[in-house]
């Protein structure tokens, strides 16, 4: 039991949010849950198709789940936390039953939560998240081996039948770039790139 | 026309077309109803505060959207409104099929149901209580509008005086 997630690599949130952002060329959605998930975002590159969560643990898988429905031809991906994951489990069910083929979520799990002091997550004890999304009724879950592995299956993640969940475990490395703070703002950049701007 | 068929043909004049909820008793005809109607997406949530991350990324990507939940339900959303809703300024349309009042029959109901108005008040969130078919296709119509226009989420309560309540209530109350 959980073999699969004790023996894959532990790797970098940063180093992986940047080779996921360098392999996004077609104005997909990101969407990244609070903390560190966020900061590395911001460090990897302040696309106009970022969304920046500033408060509401858990909601970053919901929020992607509504912009994959509302623009199914555009990729969305959704980055989050394992301890904001397990916040909203529920979302995974509700997602599944969507089904929508565009959304792909990533968790970054160090069986921590890292922001409020380190303090151990369910993951890291016996939950595995990827059999979590499995028994959800994600058509598609997998544990990220190494940094080439995540490349292909982001690159391979529309051919695998969505909705994907993939999870890679990461250290305890802090995120790197500086949080936006400004909500309208982050509101009105998401929705110009996205082309839903009023104006 | 039903309370249910007035909100339905409000919501589609406006545009709206993603609904998310959380079941609720009351709410069931107009859950079915845009369940039933392909103008719709229809998204059941498993918590309230899921449904409107959902309604606020679909609003955010061009798709206009509405929250359906029972009053215990709001009571899950303060931080989604106060963390994500307000200070983002989305025009979330949130729909409260009211407990707690008027023949409620558990008491859990009723101390819940007294904590809606004041968060919504304390987050300046416009609310109206619907109590009358008369004037509902007016404040629902007019207040959907405002809530796009002037990027501002609005509540509906919706009053058993409007609705006839929980009808599994009344075998319930002594």
């Amino acid at each position: 039991m959980n073999s699969e997630r004790t023996s894959v690599a532990t790797l970098s949130r940063m180093a992986l949010t940047r080779r996921l952002v360098e392999r996004l060329k077609h104005d997909e959605a990101v969407v990244a849950g609070i903390g560190n998930t966020n900061f590395d975002l911001i460090a990897a590159a302040h696309r106009p198709q970022n969304f920046y969560m500033l408060g509401s643990m858990g909601l970053a898988c919901p929020i992607a789940l509504g912009v994959a429905l509302a623009q199914p031809q555009r990729g969305v991906i959704a980055l989050e936390g394992d301890g904001s994951m397990l916040m909203m489990l529920g979302s995974l069910a509700t997602i599944a039953n969507m089904r929508p083929a565009n959304l792909t979520i990533i968790i970054w799990d160090n069986g921590i939560y890292q922001i409020t002091g380190k303090q151990a997550t369910a993951t890291g004890g016996v939950t595995d998240i990827v059999a979590v999304a499995r028994g959800a009724g994600f058509p598609v879950g997998e544990w990220v081996r190494d940094a080439a592995h995540f490349d292909a299956l982001i690159d391979r993640r529309f051919e695998m039948g969505g909705p994907v969940l993939l999870a890679a475990k990461i250290d305890d490395q802090p995120g790197q770039g500086r949080q936006a703070r400004d909500p309208p703002l982050i509101r009105r950049r998401f929705m110009e790139g996205l082309g839903t701007s009023r104006d | 026309m039903t309370w249910s068929d007035t909100l339905l043909r409000t919501l589609k004049d406006n545009e709206v077309r993603l609904v998310a909820y959380v079941p609720d008793n009351v709410l069931t005809p107009l859950i079915n109803a845009v369940a039933a109607d392909n103008y719709f997406v229809s998204v059941g949530a498993t918590r309230e505060d899921e449904a409107v991350g959902t309604a606020t990324g679909a609003y955010l990507a061009g798709l206009r959207s509405a929250v359906l939940m029972q009053t215990s339900g709001f009571a899950l959303i303060a931080n989604a409104l106060a963390s994500l809703v307000v200070p983002y300024q989305i025009p979330a349309i949130l729909v409260i099929s009211e407990r707690g009042m008027l023949g409620e029959f558990n008491v859990g109901q009723t101390l819940v149901a007294r904590t809606m108005r004041p968060t919504l008040d304390a987050l300046g969130i416009v609310h109206h209580t619907l109590t009358d078919q008369s004037t509902l296709r007016f404040i629902l119509d007019s207040s959907i509008k405002q809530a796009f226009t002037t990027q501002a989420p609005t509540a509906f309560i919706l009053s058993p005086l409007l609705t006839g309540g929980n009808p599994a209530a009344h075998a319930q109350l002594l």
